[in-house]
This record gives C-alpha cells, sequence and structure tokens, in this order.
C-alpha cells in the first residue's frame, strides 16, 4: 500500500466499542465489493470478551470480542485501523493508545465533544509518526472497493445508488459528517464515481483536514479531479490556497464553502458544528470562496450549481481522454436484514409468542394497554394492577379493595405451617432467599392454601345444581369427598374467625351481590349443627367470595370454571403468603439461625427388623 | 458548544483559585469581586462582602463585550452607595453598545463590582490557542486598543506538545520591565498552566497590573473549550456560559434550547425573521447551513425566517415538539400582500437517522396545524434521503394528499438545494 492511500481490498480493523450495527454496515459493504476477509478483525471492549455474530453475506460468522487493543493486536497482528466508537469522555485516551502501537496506522475517532487540546495533541502525534487520523466529530468515510468505516454512506441501498461499492476517479473530502454522504451522491450523479471520500468532522481542529487529504488525492494517479466542501469559521481553506500557488495541488478542484448565510445572521448564531463560526473576515465562507475562485479552484456561485460545475469539470477530463470508461462490475445481492425488510413490508412471518396482558416495547410500558405513569398517577394499587395483569380489566374500586384485603389477611399464618416451616428449615441450611421460599411455595396446593380453589369449586357445583345445602352436604358425603373450605381447629360458631367476619362483612357491604356466599352460609348451618368447628374457614371464605366478586362483575359461570381450573384463586393465597414467606426468610438471616435438625425423639423409628423377602 | 465566552466575573475566579496552585504558591491572586442582577439582595451582598463598603470600588456591565470604557460604561473610583444608585439607573436597559465589529443593541443585565486598584503600569497579556501551538503576546503598553500599539507587543509560542517550563520564559520578556521580570515571567507561567489545564482556548488581562508585587487583572476576556466540561467540572466551579451581548432568546428559541438539552439529539432555532416566508426545517448541521445559504445566495435573504437543524436521531416527540414550534411561528400571521409561504423539509442523506421515523413526528405536528397552515397558504417542500427514505417520502405526499396542503416531495434524484428554488420560482409566478 502507497504511503497516500488508508487502505485497500485486504484492510481490516478493530472496533471500539459494541457498535454491532455500524460493524454489520461495514461487512455488507465487504460482501457488496466481494472483498474476501470481513474488513472487522475484532472488537475492543473493555467489560468482557467473547464473540460478536455477524453476518457476511448471507453466512452468520463470529468475530472476537477483545479486553485490550493489546490483546487484539497480539492476536491480529495484521490489523492497522481501528474504528473508535468510544465516548468522548474517552476517545482521546483510546486513540493515544492506538498511536503508541506499530501496528495501527489509521484511527477514525467518531464522538463528538473531545476536548481540543486532546485532539490538538493527538493530530500532532499522528503527523509526527506517518499515521492517519479521521475525526473527531465524525462518520468517517469511505474508499470504495476496499473499505467503509462504520456508518459511512448510510444504507446498503443507497451504496448500490451512488456506486460506492466500485472505484471512480473523483476524491471527495468534506467537513460535514452528515453531509458526506449527499456529497458522495452529488458526485456519483455527475462523475464515474467516489475514488476515496471523508468527512474531516465540524470540530474546530480536526486532527486531519481537508488539505490533508486533497495533498493524499494530488498523490494518488488513480484520482483525476478533486471534490470538496468546506465550511465558515477557521482558516484551513487558506491552506489549500498556498498548497495550489505552491504547485503542491494541481488537479481540478472543485469546491464550495458552506455558511454564505452567516453574514446576514446575527453574530453570535452557533450554526449545527462546533467550528462553524468565523471570528474574523478572512474565516467568512464568501471570502474563502473568492479566495479560492482566485486561486484557480472551480468554485460555484452557490451550492445549487455545485453539481453542474462538478459535471463540467469531469466531462471536460473525459473528453481530453484523461478519464477511461469504466468497466462496471457485478455485485452480489446483499441480503436485507430482517429488521428492515419489516420495516420495508416486504416479508412477515408468523410470532411464537403472544402477550395480551402488557407490551414493553413502547416509550413507556404499558400494563394492560395503561402506560404505568398512568397506573401510579391514578392510584391504581395492588389490587388495580392485579386487575390490569390477571383480569385484564379495569377494576372497580371495591374489587380492587376486596383484592388488597385478601392479601393483607393472607400474607402470613405463623412459623408452624407448612410453608412457612419450609421456607424456615432452607433458610436455615444457608440457601438464600430463592429457594427458600420456593421450597415453602411448593407446599401449597390442596392441602394448604389450596383450599380456596377446592372451597369455589365445591359450593359453585353445590349452587349450579340447584342443592339444598343439605342435599349438597350428603352429596359430598356420599361421594366421600370433605367439603372444601369448611372447617376449622380452634374457631367455631360460637367463637368466629375474625378474618373470615372481616371478608364476609366486607362483601355484604360492597359486593353487588354474593348468592355464593349466602349459599356456603347456610350450608355452614348444616355443617355446624354436626359441630361447631366445621364452620366457613378462611379458604372456604376466600374462595366462595371470589366467586361472588367475579359474579359481580359481570363473569359468566363458565368462565369463573376455567380461572378455578387454571389455579386463579390460589394465586390470591400465593401472592399474600410469599410476603410472609419472605419474612421468615429475612427473620431467620438476621438471627443467624444454625442449620436445623429435627429431633431424634420426634420421630417414631418403627423399622421392622429386616425387609420382606420379594421373590 | 465547543468554545465559548465566560464572564470576567468567572475568568478572575478561576484565576484566584488556579494562579497559587501552578505557581507552588509563588503568585497570590486576590479577586474581590461581585456579580449583580436584577435579583440579587444588595443588603445581604455587602454583609457578605464588607470590602463593598470599605473600599474605593469599580463597576461595568459583565456580558461578554469590551470596549465599556469607551461606551461609558465604566465606573470607577466610587463608593458603595453611588456605585448601587449607577447600577441600578442601567439594570435591564437596552443600550446599543459600540464594538470594533459594529453596533450591537442588548439589554445590560450582569454587573461586576470589584475593588478599585490604584495602579501606574498597565500591562498587556493574551494568550491564543491555534492548531500547532499556543502564543503569548505581551506588551508593557496595556490598557489601550493594542492594535495600536501592536509593534510593543512580544510574542512567544509554545508548541503543542511542549511544557512551558522548558522554554525561555524570561527572555522573550522586554528590558523595560527590569527588576519585575521575574515575577510576571512566574505569573505568566502560572496563568499559562491555567489555560492549559483548565482548557481555555482564549484569555486576554488587558490591562493587568502590580500592586505590591501581586500581578492584579483590571479586565479579563476569556473563552472556554465547553467540550472539557468533563474533565474540569471540579476547576470550572459552578460555570454558566452566558449568551453572546444582544442575543437575547426568544421564548421559541429557548424552548428549543430545552428540548435540545434534554437529549442526546441536536435540536436548534434562530429566528431571523418572523415576517419572513420562507421557512427552514433542515435535518443535519450541514445541510442547514446549505438550506440557509442558497436562500441567501439566490437574492431572498429578507424572506428567510430562521436557522435552524435537527439531528442526531431525534425521538418522535422531540421532532414533533420542534415542528411544532416552527409551524407555530409561522402560522401566526398571514402575508400582509396575500402570499403564499414555504416551509422547505430539507435534508441530505442520511447516514443512519431513520426517515421514516424522524418524519412521522412532522406529520403529527402538520397535521395538527393543518387549518392554519392552509389559512396562513403555507407551501410544503419536502427533500431527503436516507434509510427507510422511499416510505418516508410516501409518508409526506399521502399526508398533502390528505390534509389538502401542497406537499411537493423530492428524493435523493433530485439536488439537494433544488427545492429552495422551485419553492422561490413559484414566489416569482
Amino acid at each position: 500500500m502507497q504511503s497516500y492511500e488508508l487502505f485497500d481490498r485486504n484492510s481490516r480493523s478493530f472496533i471500539y466499542g459494541q457498535q454491532q450495527k455500524a460493524a454489520q454496515r461495514m461487512l455488507d459493504f465487504d460482501y457488496l465489493c466481494k472483498r474476501e476477509t470481513p474488513s472487522v478483525a475484532g472488537f475492543i471492549t473493555p467489560t468482557g470478551s467473547g464473540y460478536i455474530k455477524l453476518f457476511f453475506g448471507t453466512k452468520e460468522i463470529s468475530i472476537p470480542r477483545y479486553i485490550s487493543l493489546e490483546e487484539a493486536i497480539l492476536a491480529n497482528p495484521d490489523v492497522d485501523v481501528m474504528v473508535n466508537f468510544s465516548s468522548e469522555r474517552s476517545c482521546a485516551k483510546t486513540t493515544m493508545e492506538a498511536l503508541d502501537t506499530e501496528n495501527i496506522r489509521t484511527i477514525i475517532m467518531i464522538a463528538e465533544g473531545v476536548p481540543q487540546r486532546d485532539v490538538r495533541k493527538i493530530a500532532k502525534i499522528a503527523k509526527e509518526r506517518g499515521k492517519w487520523i479521521i475525526g473527531p466529530a465524525t462518520v468517517g468515510g469511505l474508499k470504495p472497493g476496499c473499505f467503509k468505516i462504520g456508518d459511512a454512506a448510510g444504507t446498503i441501498q443507497n451504496i448500490k445508488d451512488t456506486k460506492l461499492y466500485r472505484p471512480g476517479s473523483v476524491g471527495f473530502v468534506s467537513v460535514s459528517g452528515g453531509l458526506s454522504n449527499e456529497g458522495y451522491n452529488i458526485v456519483s450523479r455527475n462523475t464515474d464515481g467516489i475514488y476515496e471520500g471523508y468527512a474531516v468532522g465540524g470540530d474546530v481542529y480536526p486532527a486531519t483536514t481537508l488539505i490533508d487529504h486533497l495533498l493524499r488525492y494530488e498523490q494518488n494517479p488513480n484520482i483525476k479531479m478533486m471534490v470538496a466542501l468546506g465550511e465558515v469559521g477557521g482558516k484551513d481553506e487558506y491552506q489549500i490556497i498556498e498548497a495550489i500557488k505552491e504547485k503542491k495541488l494541481t488537479k481540478p478542484l472543485v469546491m464550495w464553502v458552506t455558511g454564505t448565510c452567516a453574514e446576514v445572521l446575527p453574530s453570535g448564531v452557533q450554526f449545527g458544528h462546533a467550528g462553524a463560526k468565523a471570528d474574523s473576515k478572512a474565516d467568512t465562507a464568501k471570502a474563502k470562496n473568492a479566495a479560492l475562485r482566485e486561486a484557480g479552484v472551480i468554485v460555484p456561485d452557490s451550492f445549487e450549481d455545485y453539481d453542474q460545475k462538478i459535471k463540467s469539470t469531469f466531462d471536460k477530463l473525459k473528453a481530453e481522454g484523461k478519464i477511461k470508461d469504466l468497466i462496471e462490475p457485478t455485485t452480489p445481492n446483499v441480503p436485507m436484514d430482517y429488521s428492515q425488510a419489516v420495516a420495508e413490508g416486504l416479508v412477515r412471518k408468523p410470532t411464537n409468542f403472544i402477550s395480551t396482558i402488557c407490551d414493553e416495547t413502547g416509550e413507556i410500558h404499558d400494563y394492560c394497554g395503561v402506560p404505568i405513569d398512568q397506573v401510579i398517577k391514578e392510584k391504581y394499587g395492588i389490587g388495580g394492577v392485579i386487575g390490569l395483569l390477571w383480569f385484564k380489566k379495569k377494576l372497580p374500586q371495591y374489587a380492587r379493595d376486596f383484592i388488597e384485603l385478601v392479601i393483607q389477611i393472607v400474607a402470613d399464618h405463623g412459623p408452624a405451617v407448612s410453608g412457612a416451616h419450609n421456607t424456615i428449615v432452607t433458610a436455615r441450611a444457608g440457601k438464600g432467599l430463592i429457594e427458600s421460599i420456593i421450597s415453602g411455595m411448593v407446599t401449597i396446593g390442596p392441602r394448604f392454601g389450596g383450599a380456596v380453589n377446592g372451597a369455589a369449586n365445591h359450593f359453585s357445583w353445590g349452587l349450579q345444581n340447584n342443592l339444598e345445602p343439605r342435599e349438597f352436604v350428603n352429596e359430598m358425603k356420599k361421594k366421600n369427598v370433605m367439603i372444601q373450605g369448611i372447617g376449622h381447629r380452634i374457631h367455631s360458631i360460637d367463637n368466629p374467625d375474625e378474618r373470615c367476619e372481616i371478608m364476609m362483612n366486607f362483601a355484604k357491604k360492597h359486593f353487588p351481590k354474593h348468592p355464593l356466599l349466602d349459599y356456603a352460609l347456610a350450608v355452614q348451618d348444616v355443617t355446624t349443627m354436626k359441630k361447631g368447628t366445621l364452620i366457613l374457614n378462611v379458604d372456604g371464605t376466600i374462595g366462595v367470595l371470589f366467586v361472588d366478586l367475579l359474579k359481580s362483575l359481570g363473569y359468566e359461570e363458565s368462565e369463573i370454571k376455567e380461572m378455578i381450573d387454571m389455579g386463579f384463586f390460589n394465586a390470591f393465597f400465593i401472592i399474600g403468603r410469599t410476603m410472609g414467606f419472605m419474612g421468615h426468610y429475612f427473620d431467620q438471616k438476621r438471627l443467624k439461625t444454625p442449620l436445623y435438625r429435627h429431633p431424634w425423639d420426634d420421630i417414631l423409628y418403627a423399622v421392622p427388623d429386616y425387609p420382606e423377602e420379594v421373590k | 458548544m465547543a468554545q465559548k465566552g465566560i464572564r470576567e466575573y468567572d475568568a478572575k475566579r478561576m484565576m484566584a483559585k488556579a494562579l497559587p496552585k501552578f505557581s507552588n504558591g509563588k503568585i497570590k491572586f486576590e479577586a474581590s469581586q461581585v456579580l449583580i442582577s436584577a435579583d440579587t439582595d444588595l443588603v445581604e451582598l455587602a454583609a457578605k462582602n464588607p470590602w463593598l463598603k470599605t473600599e474605593k470600588l469599580v463597576a461595568k456591565p459583565d456580558q461578554l463585550f469590551g470596549k465599556r470604557g469607551l461606551n461609558n460604561l465604566l465606573y470607577v473610583n466610587k463608593g458603595w452607595s453611588e456605585v448601587q444608585d449607577w447600577i441600578k439607573e442601567r439594570m435591564n436597559k437596552t443600550v446599543t453598545i459600540k464594538q470594533t465589529t459594529g453596533e450591537t443593541k442588548g439589554e445590560l443585565n450582569q454587573f461586576l463590582v470589584e475593588k478599585f486598584v490604584p495602579h501606574e503600569e498597565e500591562y498587556y497579556i493574551a494568550i491564543t490557542t491555534s492548531r500547532d501551538y499556543d502564543t503569548i503576546h505581551f506588551s508593557t503598553k496595556g490598557g489601550v486598543n493594542i492594535e495600536d500599539v501592536w509593534d510593543t507587543v512580544v510574542t512567544l509560542d509554545i508548541p503543542i506538545m511542549k511544557d512551558i517550563k522548558d522554554l525561555d520564559v524570561m527572555g522573550f520578556l522586554p528590558e523595560e520591565l527590569k527588576g519585575r521580570k521575574e515575577i510576571v515571567a512566574d505569573f505568566i507561567k502560572a496563568l499559562y498552566k491555567m489555560v492549559v489545564e483548565y482548557h481555555f482556548v482564549y484569555l486576554e488581562l488587558n490591562p493587568f497590573t502590580f500592586v505590591n508585587g501581586t500581578p492584579v487583572a483590571l479586565d479579563a476576556v476569556a473563552k472556554i473549550d465547553d467540550y472539557a466540561s468533563f474533565q474540569c467540572a471540579e476547576y470550572w466551579g459552578e460555570l454558566k456560559f452566558p449568551n453572546p451581548f444582544g442575543l437575547e432568546k426568544t421564548p421559541e428559541e429557548e424552548k428549543v434550547d430545552e428540548l435540545d438539552e434534554r437529549t442526546g439529539a441536536s435540536l436548534k432555532l434562530t429566528i431571523l425573521n418572523p415576517a419572513g416566508r420562507i421557512w427552514n426545517l433542515v435535518a443535519g448541521g450541514g445541510a442547514s447551513v446549505i438550506y440557509a445559504d442558497t436562500v441567501v445566495d439566490l437574492g431572498y435573504h429578507e424572506e428567510l425566517a430562521n436557522y435552524g437543524e435537527y439531528s442526531g436521531n431525534p425521538s418522535r416527540d422531540l421532532t414533533y415538539a420542534y415542528t411544532k414550534t416552527v409551524l407555530d411561528l409561522m402560522t401566526r400571521k398571514k402575508d400582509p400582500q396575500g402570499r403564499p409561504k414555504f416551509l422547505l423539509i430539507g435534508g441530505g442523506i442520511a447516514n443512519f437517522t431513520d426517515v421514516a421515523k424522524t418524519f412521522t413526528g412532522i406529520v403529527q405536528a402538520i397535521t395538527e396545524y393543518k387549518d392554519k397552515l392552509i389559512d396562513t397558504d403555507v407551501r410544503i417542500f419536502v427533500r431527503r434521503g436516507g434509510p427507510n427514505y422511499v416510505e418516508g417520502l410516501n409518508i409526506m405526499k399521502s399526508l398533502g394528499e390528505k390534509i389538502g396542503v401542497p406537499i411537493e416531495v423530492y428524493g435523493p434524484e433530485t439536488h439537494m438545494t433544488k427545492i429552495v428554488s422551485l419553492a422561490l420560482a413559484k414566489k416569482v409566478g
């Protein structure tokens, strides 16, 4: 590779940062140019190593991530380019690091906002060491057929449209990165295309300036004409005039300096670029354009005929035989990214998942269509949120209150019940929060807590079949089935359970209707005649009242059955009781209780003298 | 962004902090000064700074403009009560300031009050920065328009990679300083170190003097590289970058500034002439300049209503808010002569901004302003390229048909600024 060239078809680079999309765009360009190797050799990501998967054409390849530049170089000694995507805070440091290596010769600083003094140092060191910097505050640029920096030149379709996959005869350089793509477009529509094109960046002191690249283009025999786009502010353009006078620049140069409007604007207006601000007469676009024109540069009257000037300059070179006809290469088809194809409405695919309760893909995620900030502002509360996520309904206040009431009531029932006990034993075995509460939760079922579902089921069955309470009790007895939700260890008809009373009173006061409660209480009248403790217990009350709640909310019998079948009612017990389990877990951890071992004297060892022999 | 002017007050505040540190205590620098705005509690201020009542004072506006003496805005060797009256008379008054570059009209709203220092010598020092080196300019003939005595100015270049301690600072100073050479050299070295460490890009003290062997700056002009804020937050202290004098912002411009600060995207708006009929809504810092240029270059700068840009992939909400601000401004009044207005939704070929996505915010705003746009006879011209541009342009085309506002739409095949001449041709016809 000649000293005036930055890239060839084999140039490979490191990407500093995890810029997967930019890297994919580089690889798509490579494929379109029929490069043999991808131009990205690796990513430098100090936060971790590993691989990143990208496409090279239709094939998926993995590109390594390295923790340091040093490590990356060791593994890829041929790489001499670093595309530096690190932030403005660390861009100078990481660029210096690359300048200090033997291997890296060209560095592109993408970040905007790198302190000027740091860039000035970098520019100086790079020049001293014969290295090249593009940027900062740039999108980069490209050498058609060889190498493309990051996001430069935009989409693959644009690269095809403007033939940026194969070299033309024009060397282009601009200050603005945003405009560089427009520049490539203008050049490609009016000439045989770009040979090389870069944006040096809109800072006050870009590390390399227009003249640095024009001088390279001058030396390159493949470049027949040059096109540049300058900007108001600074005096870098005057170096171009000097170079022309000294015959260091002799190729035709079409150039325009933007910012001619600055003179009619109030002073102090800062354009989009940091460097675009005239501090003296000589910095103004008008002065620069006039000086360039005088020096022999082809300067249009305004941007309006920039394209025409480029075209006439090219046509003249062509007519003079200085530019040969180009043989257009064929280009492979670069597969479109799936997301792009979707955006353009070209493909579709069935989804594998469906969610009807919430959506987190918008600007703010929502619960069943209610944005989360609205949930808070409108005080949905736990009951309201459960309404949205479980019922998919905006529940009335009494329903929200009832849900919260239930959750509070079932939150804990002491350390002795199976779930809490298991949680405690697991916590004491040194396990973490998740394992401990899971070991408690797995005991929830038909015998522990699960009676909620069962009670709802049993009483609903009775009511639906129009069984008189006594009939119902008899039927259950006949089937040898215990009625779920009936019976308590201590409480009785004369010593009622306060928790049940609270729930029942709430329902009687607020529920529009409560037929199953009435039915269950009639059943209780029958059972307590037999024994005083055979009352509707907490599980039974919850189960029965949830059925009434659903009925009040307008649910059909079949829907309620479906909900019972999928364990909906137990869910209230689980969500409440988990709070208790966690409490027991934290309690044990705070107390630093040791491993639990069940005492021997609490175990009946009834082991036979010898096992039964099976023949 | 980048090089920003700071107040004299802040420059001196930083010097007081930095100079002793960067001279190993050799240079003391006192900054007895206060900054006064309309809502400053003067009683409290005087209680906190007892010297205000005991010393003779100097008062002057501190709003990034010079030549205050020439403009009768320098009040010297007065007592605290006189100074208060003098400031009260001028506070929030609009004045026209003569500068070397011309006249600027603006409101006075920040005054610096400091100790008056009787002195004899008036020296000049400026530290400038350029690509390859920094330059120290020094003269013993300060206190005047320095261009008038430019032949007395000596300069010392400090190449970017050089340390000032390796340079002969004593040697470049004029002989007439005599015994004071060493202290001046020490002062310059400390000042230069501050310029480097604090990321100043420009510092001028014209004049400065010595009182009992201690340097005193009688004036200070400074610019700072605000890109270095992440390194310098502690050095700078609480630092605000005031707008250039005379560039008071309209509420709409301030609103756009707010939007701009809220995100990583860039949104800018300067209103040039609210009665102008050509309004720009252009994507990209570079392209926005070219659109404004082209209007001016084609001879219509009187009709150019605004300069502005949006870039850096702004969200739909931001683009919507920005567009709304522009549409609101342009549809407030009909053209008195009943001529149409033009909205140029321009831009180059984006590298990676999703054109269709940014257009959705614009479409939302245009739809909302449909009636007003029709009422004020607004014609819209669109030119854009880049990711998803086909879809973006289609959205715009069908929008025009839907709401009955004339919208002409062009893509990358049309020269970027063609819509300017297309619009202007309509205007003539």
